[in-house]
């Protein structure tokens, strides 16, 4: 096992390293020229040359390339071009808002998409099976700034149970200590403000898990369906053990391997894909922080920005796998 | 063992869900509470009640050391951080004192004398007198400019260059500054009004260096207290302001919303007590509401269709003469603007001294854009692109939308527009480069000054910067130049009536609009009068 996750480790490696090249080629090919958007509409010619200079833009690629790869390994992430702060004191706060909502926004998904997916195996064809994939079909098609702004309008003004945008209230701010909002009201004992932060989840969480709660929800079907059609389920029920325990203990342990490869995915998208949830409820996270820095060609934080997303992505998928091996004896790592 | 495992794992779902809808529960009992007494949450200022203004705005600053940065977004906070020695009127870009209160010019227009306020301290107990504005101005014109843009926009550069205006800044006496300039500067007042000069702690910039930002001390209104970067900035009461009784708010919370509707409705929840950049479409319906108000940003800018000067058949003056006939700027005004804009005739906004209100603007006249398309030798009609903007702005609501109004109009008189769109910095590039035929485009205003649209946008020198239809007019530039140094107003003013003249004829420009920005507030606000720079001052702000 640990030599698996050894290698694993080290396959990371050149998959990263593949990674930074193409986003670095990439964002370099896109017209607009940093310096430019630096200095502003009004900037002279020499101004945006020298600042070109200064940047190191006016190296050949392949130098600029090998200089950022060189800082990386030295653990140095780069400097903001716009705001001149170091991208990896910068990208905490960011990186810390974007995971508590992709975990509120996942668990959402799991504990609803993978319930509703087992009852509607369980009770195929049956209404609740009908309206279930109905509603998965709806939700992966769901536009979601139309979906948020509609929360907002029934949740928030209409009904008035929630807030419609950021964090906190910030009439009643929370010190940033590890930037994991419901984590630092615990730790600071603002357990008046721990149902403000959980409240300013749920928008932004129901907007980010609909998608991957209707994927989860149809996977999660699908692979009951066939799990339950085996012998070995037959003979469970033949034994007379109630299909509750059929379902849940022997049914889905045999069919969660499928999911679970798809919650990771799903939550490694929700990482960095979270922008237009981010944008609508103007939550501060990674996925908007990458998307400003496009707009004004601050190469450092892109391509660190990027790295940082990807690197998590592939994390997530690991430990996926590692799941498997504990879900599933048959599954061996050597 | 493995049961164990799930059974456990359950449990910890279990145990969080609870918390969850535990503490869900709780609070909306408090919303419920909130809810009745119409969303007035926060500002209930019976007695110790801090009074917080929440004000919602579209991005994040990007720093808060105003004198390194050139967006909007980042002055509107250090506006109120920061004093400068002179002020703009409430409303408008006349000059009324700030930190100095009085001033005297020699008659050669060269040296600037200025009398401080005295028993003003920055918020970190450093005194202000003249040694600080001495130490400002030598901190700046040490700098470069990807450093501090601004100072060299304004005043032409750094140190010894040739460019530099200001010769020196020296300091009398405890309470008298002496600037000297190099040559006379007519905008000079209206430049150093601006929020990025905004006098700053000489002790905190000098133990912060470049890092000042993170925790900027001047002598305005409101002291700095935190910063969640594109979240929110709070700024709170300066115990020791030195204009008594004020500011009325105890604390400021600058929140960055950046959707227009979502940040509409969390001004309609009571989230925040007032939003900038609301769409023209909005108005009506906040208008309708009694719990809310509507505030008009004077106008200070101008939304336009530039035509690469150097493409042809752009190149000809009577084709781009056809463009302005062709193109119904009232129609626009009224359908995308709602109203809140005025047709634009100048490249500048008639509330800017030097306006010249004479010129009658090229009327919508599509059979005399067809003569003047035949004069050229273009009877038939001609291909081109028509450029619509990527981006929202105050100037330019929606454009595209408004590029597919002008190609109806262009195609009514033979032209055959094709509307292109990038991504807005790669839009920028490609039409600074000349890239397109015609672009829309538009500019804010930084002080108000002739200036600083007329030379910006229009004279040769900016070309490859901010002049993006590549017009160049030597009879034009002769005039701007001449302006410049022109302390005389009554002189400057006609140089610069001259100068539309010019352009009027020459035609590089289809000019749209001057718009209105809108902002919404809580109808209980009193006190808040917008700034056509877009950098307002919060100090007068109160609740009812």
């Amino acid at each position: 096992m640990v030599n698996y996750i050894g290698r694993r480790l080290l396959q990371l490696i050149p998959v990263l390293l593949g990674m930074t090249f193409v986003v670095f080629m990439i964002i370099r090919a896109i017209p607009g020229d940093p310096a430019q958007v630096i200095l502003g509409q009004l900037a002279s010619k020499e101004a945006v040359e020298a600042l070109r200079a200064k940047l190191g833009l006016d190296n050949p690629w392949y130098i600029q390339y090998f200089e950022y790869l060189g800082g990386l390994f030295q653990g140095n992430l780069g400097e903001s071009l716009r705001t001149a702060q170091p991208v990896a004191e910068e990208v905490w706060p960011y990186l810390a808002a974007t995971f508590e909502l992709a975990f509120f926004a996942i668990l959402i998904a799991v504990i609803i998409g993978v319930n509703a997916g087992i009852i509607s195996a369980w009770f195929q064809n049956s209404w609740f099976d009908y309206t279930a994939m109905v509603l998965a079909l709806v939700g992966v098609s769901m536009p979601i700034f139309w979906l948020g702004l509609m929360e907002q309008w029934i949740f928030a003004i209409e009904l008035g149970w929630l807030p419609t945008s950021g964090r906190e209230d910030v009439r009643n701010p929370i010190s940033a200590q590890t930037g994991f909002y419901i984590l630092d009201t615990i730790l600071q004992g603002r357990f008046d403000q721990l149902g403000t932060v959980l409240k300013h989840l749920i928008l932004p969480g129901i907007a980010l898990a609909t998608i991957p709660m209707a994927i989860i929800a149809r996977m999660t079907r699908s692979s009951m369906l066939e799990v339950m059609r085996s012998d070995y389920i037959r003979t469970a029920r033949a034994k007379g053990q109630k299909m509750f325990w059929v379902v849940y203990k022997h049914a889905l342990k045999n069919a969660v391997i499928p999911v679970l490869t798809v919650i990771g995915l799903q939550m490694g998208l929700l990482l960095g894909g979270a922008i237009l949830t981010e944008t609508i409820f103007s939550w501060p996270g990674i996925g908007r922080y990458v998307y400003e820095a496009i707009q004004f060609r601050d190469y450092p934080v892109i391509q660190s920005g990027i790295l940082i997303i990807a690197f998590i992505f592939v994390m997530i998928n690991l430990i996926v796998d590692i799941l498997y091996g504990l879900i599933d004896p048959r599954i061996k790592y050597d | 063992m493995r049961n164990k495992k799930i059974w456990s794992f359950l449990l910890f779902f279990g145990l969080i869900l609870m918390l969850f809808l535990a503490a869900c529960s709780s609070e909306n009992e408090n919303s419920e509470g909130n809810g009745e007494d119409g969303n007035t949450e926060g500002n209930s200022e019976s007695s110790g009640e801090p009074k917080v203004l929440i004000f919602g705005r579209g991005g994040d600053s990007v720093n808060l050391d105003p004198i390194t940065v050139t967006d909007g977004e980042s002055f509107k906070v250090t506006q109120n951080v920061f004093e400068t020695l002179v002020n703009f009127g409430e409303q408008d870009t006349t000059i009324n004192p700030g930190l100095a209160k009085e001033w005297t010019v020699s008659e050669d227009g060269l040296t600037y004398t200025f009398m401080l306020e005295e028993g003003v301290k920055f918020h970190d107990g450093t005194d202000f007198n003249a040694e600080a504005v001495v130490a400002n101005f030598e901190r700046w014109s040490a700098g470069t400019a990807d450093k501090y843009y601004y100072y060299k926009s304004m005043f032409g550069g750094f140190g010894d260059e040739e460019g530099h205006v200001i010769e020196s800044v020296t300091a009398d006496d405890e309470f008298t500054v002496t600037f000297k300039l190099k040559r006379p500067q007519a905008p000079f007042l209206k430049n150093i009004a601006m929020s990025p000069f905004g006098i700053a702690s000489p002790t905190a910039f000098e133990a912060a260096g470049d890092s000042f930002g993170d925790n900027p001390v001047g002598t305005g209104p409101f002291k700095f207290v935190e910063w969640k970067r594109n979240d929110s900035i709070t700024i709170e009461k300066f115990e020791d302001y030195w204009q008594e009784g004020l500011p009325k708010l105890d604390r400021v919370v600058f929140r960055a919303i950046p959707d227009n509707s979502a940040r509409l409705n969390a001004l309609l929840t009571g989230e925040i007590d007032l939003a900038d950049g609301v769409n023209p479409s909005d108005s009506s319906s906040i208008e309708g509401d009694a719990a809310l108000q509507l505030f008009e940003r004077p106008s200070m800018n101008v939304g336009y269709l530039g035509l690469t000067n150097t493409r042809p058949p752009f190149d000809n003056k009577l084709v781009r003469q056809a463009m302005n006939h062709a193109i119904d700027k009232q129609a626009i005004v009224d359908a995308f603007f709602e109203g809140r804009a005025e047709v634009a005739v100048n490249p500048m906004p008639p509330s800017i001294s030097g306006y010249n209100d004479q010129i009658e603007g090229y009327d919508y006249n599509p059979e005399k854009a067809k003569e003047l398309l035949a004069e050229a030798g273009l009877a038939d009609g001609f291909e081109m692109e028509l450029w619509a903007m990527p981006v929202p702005r105050p100037y330019m609501p929606d454009g595209m939308k408004v590029a597919e109004v002008m190609q109806k109009n262009l195609a009514d008189v033979g032209i055959t527009a094709e509307i292109v769109s990038f991504e807005w910095a790669t839009y920028l590039e490609k039409a600074r480069n000349g890239e397109a035929d015609a672009f829309m485009l538009g500019w804010t205003g930084d002080n108000g000054d002739a200036d600083n649209f007329l030379y910006v946008l229009l004279d040769g020198d900016n070309i490859g910067s901010n002049n993006y239809s590549y017009y160049d007019s030597e009879e034009l530039h002769e005039l701007l130049i001449a302006a410049q140094s022109e302390v005389d107003e009554a002189k400057r003013n006609e140089l610069y009536m001259q100068a539309q003249e010019i352009i009027h004829e020459d035609a590089p420009w289809v000019p749209l609009a001057h718009s209105t920005p809108l902002l919404a507030g809580k109808a209980e606000l009193t006190g808040f009068l917008p700034h056509p720079t877009g950098s307002d001052k919060l100090h007068n702000v109160d609740f009812e």
